[in-house]
């Protein structure tokens, strides 16, 4: 098992590495000037803007640029956000609470309706049941995230006033930060009706970014399922004359969970794709909004450490998978 | 450790919060977060609102719903005759705020104007740069190391400032937002512990509230400031939601998530108007969106070919297809609300035989020029792509050719700005003063070209006009100035003035007093709300 981690571990060397020079060179390969962003609508004379190339390092060779990134990165400096001067990563540490906790809302939905929505559409199999929750996944699959959330909001909070319109709690709940998560900030702070605000918060956001994690999840979990309820132990169990509910639950559903852990771990990084859109909409003070205000306003140095800050959580989250994986079957470790 | 902070901020927080149960409570939903709290090297109006127009104060400030300079932090200023020398007589008794992070010692006196200004200023200032990368942009733009000469202390309560050459409009700079006036106490304070950064993050002044907290990119809480100069405000707390999305800050508005907001989509404005418990107030915004042709390249630098590719424009139709109602035909490079404005001008024809004609005369056949067009929606001009789009139909009418150019936003600016890029220019201006210098000098200077002058024209009766209005503080003289510079102007098109656009401010009808701020600031220092 150690050797197994060690093996995974040594893979992901390389791929950090790649994922600098990708950081790096996609927001340089973007078309737009730090310094221009910067000054707005007033102008720069050209002297004064060589003086402001030369103070941000931006006059340097592009080769020296890098390595003095990568220098910065090895002491774990991640840099000072061009727009607020203040060092990116305590940026990226307050924001991220908030993303953690619509994202596990969010996967929380999509594994829970996804795997009973799956199960229930393999043992019907072939039925009007099947098709349609099938032909709703798709359409879950195929739905863009921006309109959908608009939609929701439109609808929901617009027309039926059931729930909020966008942002983390009521506005007339104030109370100290603690963890960054407001549902645990709420009981710590000792407000239950603030905890209750918190939770009609995350529903319409979290149901958007569930969305799709939800279709993928319950098409892998009809597949898996139907496999495996084609297995001789399957029938066998059946012919002991069990009761289905046990051949499902335990005998099918344990051995078609396999696939399914794999997916969920791979809708990870879907879901920090999605969270760029889904906090966007929703005023949804996260790391996915922080990405995009960055991108506009050109923050070359946000942008280039939230990548890498982003790649190497989804990469974390994927070892855990790897590893858990490799718990749940023993056969991968061999391999 | 961390946690004992915490808590002990928490303790903090819960003394300034407690007493606002019953409070009146204003929310806005803002839309975008700020870079951070310190007005002086931020450029954005959203910075602006967030900071100098809540938090602090200026020596002279802009009269609500006006740009007319008002005393403020100054209670009297008197220029000498030759124009060089400013002294203002500071008010007594201003306080700074006091909050959980700082409690002042004495109130507001001319030490911290000049140390307002020495850290922009002066590169040997200990503040000169403190956050990393720090550049004081406004100060730069506005020219102003350019015209002080030095700034002294007379008295505690008197300042002299001294300018290398007569430069009326100096006074309206100085009721900018980079010219807000913050705290020397706080500022050795924190140079004494080290920390530098509170400076921006946490801030301290004398305006109407007091920072509370910010909690990035959701909220910005403020309290109103009991001791505040000019009396305390009728709103106790007021809030800033940060809602990016304009169709989200309309549904929070129809929600009662909010009270007010900025900037609504084109296309909610109608939905918001028939909303029974909303009011969408509405203003000319002090702007101008226009097209600036390169008046030195062939065969533009020939002034009667720039009149006739404007003659061939149909303004009317292209503002109806693009602004929808929100915009206003400009005849001249200000708005019309803007002192000194030439009314005497006419407005410009659409006659596209004339153009034709003109053209011919002046011997241009096949012309084939670029029309650029920037790739964002500006508050000047919403659809720059589909303005171009109309421009080379109505000019292809009268046999010239337009191919549309466009790039990313600062490149676009970039290449733009370059004497020698040709073609006809999309780009427009948000006044920054309300002072006609502001326009006419920052656009059409010849000292501007390659910075903002981006016609390249530099022609010397307008240029004797708005430097000679320039140099003399009478406001008779300087109004006849610029409208010969707007007779100058018109005469020589070196760019077609398309629009002035409408600023929409929705808001609850349970909102009181507000006013639109023609410089697109949003202020809440005297808007009530309904019990």
């Amino acid at each position: 098992m150690f050797r197994f981690i060690l093996h995974k571990l040594a893979l992901i060397v390389p791929t950090v590495f790649g994922i600098t020079i990708a950081a790096f060179a996609f927001i340089r390969l973007l078309p737009g000037d730090p310094i221009e962003a910067m000054v707005g609508q007033h102008g720069i004379t050209p002297e004064r803007y060589a003086i402001l190339k030369e103070q941000f390092g931006y006059n340097l060779p592009i080769w020296e640029q890098y390595f003095n990134y990568i220098a910065d990165l090895l002491r774990g400096d991640f840099g000072i956000s061009l727009a607020t001067k203040r060092p990116v990563i305590d940026e990226f540490l307050t924001l991220f609470p908030a993303t953690v906790e619509l994202s596990l809302f969010a996967m929380l939905l999509a594994v829970l309706l996804g795997i009973l929505a799956g199960i229930f559409s393999a043992i019907k199999r072939g039925s009007w049941i099947d098709q349609m929750t099938m032909g709703v996944a798709l359409a879950g699959y195929s739905m863009p995230i921006f309109w959908w959330g608009l939609l929701l909001i439109i609808f929901f909070s617009g027309y039926l006033g059931w729930t909020p319109v966008s942002g983390r709690i009521a506005l007339s709940f104030f109370f100290p930060r603690v963890t960054g998560f407001m549902l645990i900030d709420s009981l710590v702070a000792g407000k239950p009706d603030a905890f209750v605000s918190a939770i009609r918060h995350l529903i319409l956001p979290s149901v958007v970014l569930g969305t799709i994690p939800l279709a993928v999840i319950a098409r892998q979990t009809r597949s898996a399922m139907l496999e495996v309820l084609g297995e001789d132990y399957v029938r066998t169990a059946r012919a002991k004359g069990l009761e289905p509910r046990r051949v499902i639950g335990v005998h099918a559903f344990r051995n078609a969970l396999i696939p399914v852990v794999t997916t969920i771990g791979l809708q990870v990084g879907l879901l920090m794709a999605g969270a760029i859109l889904t906090e966007t909409i929703f005023s949804w003070p996260g790391i996915g909004k922080w990405m995009i205000d960055s991108i506009s306003k050109r923050d070359y140095v946000s942008v280039q450490s939230g990548l890498l800050l982003i790649a190497l959580i989804v990469m974390a989250v994927n070892l855990l998978v790897d590893i858990l994986y490799a718990v749940i079957n023993p056969r991968i470790r061999v391999q | 450790m961390n946690l004992m902070k915490t808590l002990l901020a928490a303790t903090a927080l819960a003394v300034v919060m407690s007493g606002s149960a019953y409070a009146k409570q204003l929310v806005y939903c803002s839309e975008a977060s700020p870079a951070h709290f310190d007005p002086g090297p931020t450029t954005g109006g959203n910075d602006f609102d967030a900071s100098s127009r809540t938090i602090y104060n200026r020596l002279v400030e802009f009269e609500h719903g006006g740009t007319a300079v008002m005393p403020a932090l100054a209670e009297s200023w008197e220029v000498s005759d030759d124009g060089l020398t400013y002294t203002f007589h500071l008010r007594a008794g201003v306080k700074f705020h006091t909050t959980p992070y700082f409690t002042p010692t004495r109130d507001l006196t001319a030490d911290d104007v000049i140390y307002s200004f020495e850290r922009q200023w002066k590169q040997d200032n200990p503040w000169y740069q403190y956050l990393e990368g720090l550049s004081w942009d406004y100060f730069q733009g506005m020219d102003m190391p350019k015209f002080l000469a030095s700034m002294e202390k007379v008295d505690d309560l008197t300042v002299k400032l001294t300018l290398t050459e007569p430069n009326a409009p100096m006074i309206a700079n100085l009721g900018m937002d980079f010219a807000s006036i913050v705290s020397k106490e706080y500022a050795d304070q924190l140079a004494a512990s080290g920390n530098l950064a509170d400076f921006a993050n946490k801030p301290i002044g004398t305006g109407p509230f007091v920072f509370v907290d910010y909690q990035t990119d959701a909220v910005i809480r403020y309290q109103a400031f009991a001791d505040y100069w000019a009396g305390k405000v009728a709103i106790d707390d007021l809030i800033f939601a940060i809602t990016t999305d304009p169709a989200v800050r309309g549904q929070k508005l129809k929600a009662g998530e909010c009270d007010i907001m900025s900037y609504p989509a084109p296309a909610d404005i109608a939905g918001l108007q028939a909303d029974s418990n909303l009011t969408v107030m509405e203003q000319e915004g002090l702007n101008i969106g226009y097209l600036a042709y390169n008046t030195t390249i062939a065969p533009m630098d020939n002034a009667s070919v720039r009149k006739a590719l404007t003659m061939a424009i149909n303004k009317d139709a292209i503002i109806d297809a693009v602004y929808q109602g929100a915009g206003q035909n400009a005849k001249n490079l200000i708005p019309p609300t803007m002192w000194s404005y030439n009314d005497a001008i006419p407005a410009d024809t659409y006659d596209p035989e004339a153009a034709r004609k003109m053209l011919a005369d002046a011997g241009v056949t096949n012309l084939t020029l670029d029309l650029w067009a920037m790739p964002v929606s500006r508050p000047y001009n919403p659809n720059a792509q589909r303005v171009a789009e109309l421009v080379q139909a109505d000019w292809a009418a009268v046999g010239v050719t337009a191919n549309i150019v466009t790039y990313e936003w600062t490149e676009y600016r970039q290449r733009g700005k370059a004497p020698d890029r040709p073609g006809a220019f999309q780009i427009g201006w948000t006044g920054d003063n309300g002072d006609p210098d502001n326009f006419f000098a920052t656009l059409f200077s010849c000292s501007a070209i390659g910075v903002s002058n981006y016609a390249s024209w530099c022609n010397k009766d307008f240029e004797d006009a708005i430097q000679a209005a320039k140099t003399t503080s009478d406001q008779a003289e300087r109004t006849a100035l610029y409208t010969k510079a707007q007779e100058v102007f018109k005469a020589e098109e070196p760019a077609m003035t398309l629009a002035h656009s409408k600023v929409f401010m929705p808001m609850s009808k349970k909102v009181i007093g507000y006013t639109m701020d023609p410089l697109g600031i949003h202020r809440f220092d005297n808007v009530d709300v309904a019990e």
